[in-house]
């Protein structure tokens, strides 16, 4: 780029600029990707939208704080890949219990229920998280602690990348193996495939529907708590309604590939967070507020919901009597 | 209906006798709780010091000064609510606050139109003292700081400077236009601008497109929040320069937050707790022995407004509205904790604004930067 | 009959609100705030019953539509404000009335255009969209506001500030009494016949030949105007707005008005209405656990008793066939 050739947009657009704010939304989208996975699966078993998955998602990254806490001193002993790894899964136990808890309590007497009072119950529930985190972390931020070193990746030419985004990355992809295992391989996975078919089917088959239910709440907070984590690790800064924002977005990126459907999740994950990431990194340039990355969301919803509201990768479906 | 409209008129005859105990009532409004509180707690601790000594010096006019603090919850129409509460119920004098100037905007007209004073101690926006002639503040306004970090970078040298706006602030758009001006005007190049919103985690896109022009300098003016982060992902990004900011960096937070990334950047802020005068250290180890901490700017400027009120009140002999009101205006040279105030005649305090940098995670202080 | 007796209530109340306006100036301030939030409290859960209560769908979004009423109502008070009270000879009781209650309109009808704008799409899909879209747009309305040149109309972050303090008693009770009177001859119109259709099963009531889609829009527009009244109202008496003062908080403040009330019962809403709204002021003090125990009532209810507090059937006689 240094001149051979005119190039009218090349001050405003330079190719390594643009790759770099590529690099910035792959990172961002593949935890939102985490994050729309539960809705996904929720939303798959139990056909509503269970507002409450971004308020596990704060859950996850406070959870993970106080670990640290906790284990100070043991933390200090281990190398950092272990220390993450550890906080990490018992974060994800904990969350996974949480989730359980929240199902058997609040959404399980409502089961045969009409929807709306289904999603008025997991509005109570996003709220009484939220509140009651603010109650007992208090309402100002509050800093993560760094676990993973800081530091840049080395030979990528301009581009930086941080071992934070690359272990992020990693463990994403990690975790959406691990998922799409579980849900194709084991038992339990194929049981959660056949209730989302048809739930009154599954239990003739001798499925426990609520044993599998139990399974996708847990299951789902877990994935969210380690995107609570993962997002407080590269946004080192927690506070009780951090899970508001990113848990619709993520909701939307669920819309986005289709609603139910796990692999669609994964890439409407990536395609919000590349999206976000671009329009906050040229809006200025194009004279637009860089606010507006907050509407890029809800502004896919609406058009997607007009032109294919089955989503990207999702089966139109016909509501059933 | 008709005789809760009796009920209610009764109440207001009943309570027109002023304080049974014969005390000087002063309102406070702050932010106890919500998104700002740690704020409106800081100020309402430099408030309540400001009261203690008070009335430890034997009051006023004879009498002891009760303070009644009402928390406005961070939240939009619940400080005008509760300064109409303060005012009809508590039959205060004069009214302390708000620390945010989109609150104090709500409270500025309801104080003007009962004719009570109202000070608010850190209200930086410029429009907040226009609501009347009733309406103070004991704080510079954003014009004032934002010039005040431009004269800075052209001291320092510097030729190009990046910014970075909090459009959901407008203490932060306020700041980066005067900032702008100044040093466009004397000679520094702005090398792009970029903006966010409060509450943002992500800078990344907006950092990539600011190291593209290579400033010298990046004027980050929102608050310590969103800066911590910014620092961090600037350093991640490559980028070494320092950033540059105002009073709303004010807290520890943002050095938890930004670790060694914050360390040594710049900004502007009221007073600084360093400072070797014996009247500041002696107000930051009566702060301490009090509440455990180093003041910060927030509850110095809310102490400076209760001492300049009692001032007004000595001064006016009476508590009386108009009276107080003019001897309020009066105030000239006041040695307060955040430097030497006078108000002007637009109900402002004129007096300078220091710099601080980070240095091994402490605020220190670098220079006096007068208006 | 029934007719009769509901012209008569509305011109009374209509009366009773003049009467008192006349000699609010002998009330104390604070206690006529109160009554004021009270009665703009009320607009908004009646409001918001027609589409969460009546017609069975769920809006998330109504702070949104009450800041469009805000911010037209203020826009013309304040940008047309003088030159309409010259042309209405001269500032007075009269011209200011007149200037009051065309932005009051203007606020209101730009509110039920939003309406319809989010609707039409929203409205063809299943009730938890509509939630998730009335969220979105929620957001978008406050950053779009947000984001605005803080010199411009709607005065960017911190929002519109001098704006003339029209709102009285009458002004707020009127509009309180005419929303009901409207929602209720709507509700039991042949209109109100369509509504009932949609909640109770949409699918049934499509195929009996009632478009639903239309009926919801309907519901949705009106809803939204009310909406926007109430907002032209509360900027009129708080004399400066903000968009931060709209965002999703605030709806849910309504919509657990109307939960807690009784989706459905026009009663209901408003004893809710008034009770939360008086309830908010005394309990001040307690603001950190308000939201708690609010979110765990929503829990509850949904459980144990999902028709609200006070149902519609409690005041409604039994109808014979």
């Amino acid at each position: 780029m240094q001149g051979q050739r005119y190039e009218p947009f090349a001050h405003h657009f330079p190719l390594s600029q643009f790759l770099q704010q590529l690099l910035n939304g792959l990172f961002l989208g593949s935890i939102y990707a985490l994050i729309a996975l539960g809705y996904t699966m929720v939303y798959g078993v139990l056909r509503f939208i269970n507002f409450a998955h971004g308020d596990v998602f704060m859950l996850g990254a406070f959870t993970g704080l106080y670990l640290h806490k906790l284990l100070g001193p043991m933390m200090a002993m281990m190398p950092w890949p272990v220390a993450m790894l550890v906080i990490l899964l018992l974060a994800m136990i904990i969350c996974a219990a949480a989730g359980i808890l929240i199902e058997f309590l609040a959404y399980r007497p409502l089961r045969d229920k009409p929807r709306l009072n289904v999603l008025i119950t997991a509005i109570g529930v996003s709220l009484l998280l939220e509140y009651t985190a603010q109650l007992v972390f208090g309402a100002t931020q509050q800093p993560f602690p760094v676990i993973i070193p800081k530091g840049n990746i080395g030979g990528l030419g301009g581009l930086t990348v941080t071992i934070t985004q690359v272990i992020v990355l990693v463990t994403a992809v990690v975790l959406m193996i691990a998922l799409r295992f579980i849900v194709m391989k084991t038992k339990l996975g194929m049981a959660m495939r056949a209730l989302s078919l048809n739930p009154t089917a599954s239990a003739l088959m001798g499925v426990n529907n609520s044993v599998v239910i139990s399974f996708t709440f847990g299951l789902g907070s877990a994935l969210a708590a380690a995107g609570g984590i993962l997002y407080a690790s590269l946004y080192p800064s927690i506070e009780p309604f951090m899970g508001v924002l990113p848990g619709l977005k993520a909701f939307v990126a669920a819309v986005l590939g289709g609603i139910g459907n796990i692999p669609g999740a994964a890439l409407g994950g990536l395609i919000i967070g590349v999206t976000e990431t671009l329009v906050a990194g040229y809006s200025d340039t194009l004279g637009i507020p860089s606010g507006y990355r907050d509407g890029v969301a809800f502004v896919i919803l609406i058009l997607i919901l007009l032109f294919k509201p089955s989503g990207l990768l999702g089966k139109a479906e016909r509501e059933k009597v | 209906m008709a005789a809760l409209v009796l009920g209610l008129t009764g109440c207001k005859q009943q309570g027109g006798g002023g304080d049974a105990a014969g005390d000087i009532v002063i309102g406070e409004v702050a932010a106890l709780t919500g998104g700002t509180a740690t704020f409106g707690t800081s100020s309402n601790a430099g408030t309540k010091m400001a009261v203690a000594e008070i009335n430890m010096a034997g009051g006023l006019l004879g009498k002891q000064v009760r303070l009644v603090t009402e928390d406005d919850q961070s939240k939009q129409g619940e400080a005008g609510t509760v300064a109409k509460k303060l005012i009809s119920r508590d039959k205060v004098v004069a009214m302390l606050g708000e620390v945010a100037s989109g609150r104090s905007l709500e409270m500025g007209p309801i104080c003007q139109k009962a004719g009570v004073p109202m000070i608010s101690p850190a209200s930086t926006n410029a429009k907040v003292t226009e609501a009347g002639d009733y309406v103070f503040r004991v704080c510079f306004i954003d014009p004032f700081q934002g010039t005040v970090m431009g004269k800075f970078a052209i001291s320092r040298g510097w030729k190009k400077v990046a910014i970075l706006i909090d459009t959901k602030q407008d203490y932060s758009v306020g700041l980066s236009q005067y900032f702008k001006e100044y040093f466009a005007k004397n000679g520094g190049t702005i090398t792009g601008e970029q903006s966010y919103g409060s509450g943002d985690k992500d800078f990344k896109a907006q950092l990539t497109a600011i190291k593209a022009g290579e400033p010298d300098a990046i004027f980050a003016s929102g608050y310590y929040n969103e800066t911590g982060l910014i620092a961090s992902q600037a350093r991640e990004l490559g980028i070494t320069v320092p950033l540059l900011g105002g009073d709303g960096w004010d807290s520890p937070s943002l050095v938890e937050v930004a670790g060694s990334a914050i360390e040594g950047s710049f900004f502007s802020n009221h007073f600084s707790n360093e400072d070797t005068s014996p009247k500041i250290q002696e107000f930051v180890k009566k702060f301490q022995s009090v509440y455990g901490k180093v003041p910060d700017a927030m509850a110095a400027l809310a102490y400076d407004s209760g001492m300049i009120l009692a001032d007004a009140i000595k001064r006016a002999g009476t508590t009386e509205g108009k009276a107080l009101r003019d001897a309020i205006a009066a105030t000239k040279d006041f040695d307060g904790i955040t430097g030497k105030i006078t108000l002007d005649e637009k109900r402002n305090a004129n007096k300078s604004a220091v710099v601080l940098t980070i240095k091994n995670g402490k605020f220190s202080y670098v220079e006096t930067v007068a208006p | 009959m029934k007719h009769h007796t509901s012209h008569f209530a509305l011109l009374l109340a209509l009366a009773v609100s003049l009467g008192v306006s006349l000699c609010s100036s002998q009330l104390d301030d604070y206690y006529l705030d109160i009554m004021l939030n009270v009665g703009i409290n009320v607009i908004l859960a009646v409001s918001l019953n027609l589409v969460n209560g009546h017609t069975g769908q769920f809006s998330l979004g109504h702070a949104a539509f009450m800041a469009v009423g805000a911010y037209g109502s203020s826009m013309v008070t304040l940008e047309m404000g003088a030159s309409m009270m010259r042309v209405l000879g001269g500032a007075g009781p009269v011209a200011e009335s007149v200037t009051f209650l065309v932005a009051l309109l203007v606020g209101g009808v730009s509110a039920a255009v939003c309406g319809w704008i989010v609707g039409m799409p929203s409205l063809r899909l299943r009730g938890d969209y509509l939630a998730i879209v009335t969220l979105g747009f929620n957001e978008i309305i406050r950053v779009v506001l947000q984001n605005t040149n803080g010199d411009g109309p709607f005065g960017g972050a911190l929002g519109l500030k001098g704006i003339p303090a029209y709102t009285s008693f009458f002004w707020v009770f009127a509009t309180a009494a005419i929303a009901i009177y409207t929602i209720g001859a709507l509700v039991n119109s042949t209109y109100g016949r369509g509504f009932l259709a949609v909640r109770d099963d949409e699918i049934a009531g499509e195929s009996m030949g009632i478009n639903t889609t239309r009926y919801k829009v309907l519901a949705f527009v009106i809803g939204s105007f009310f909406a926007g009244l109430a907002g032209g109202l509360y900027a009129h008496l708080r004399t400066t707005i903000s968009p931060e003062g709209f965002n999703f908080l605030k709806s849910v403040d309504v919509v657990v008005m109307v939960i807690l009330g009784g989706m459905g019962s026009t009663v209901g809403v408003i004893v809710a209405a008034v009770v939360l709204t008086v309830l908010n002021e005394f309990l001040r003090d307690f603001e950190q656990y308000r939201m708690i125990v609010f979110s765990l009532l929503l829990i509850v209810m949904m459980i144990v008793r999902p028709q609200g507090l006070l149902p519609a059937g409690l005041f409604q006689r039994r109808k014979r066939a």
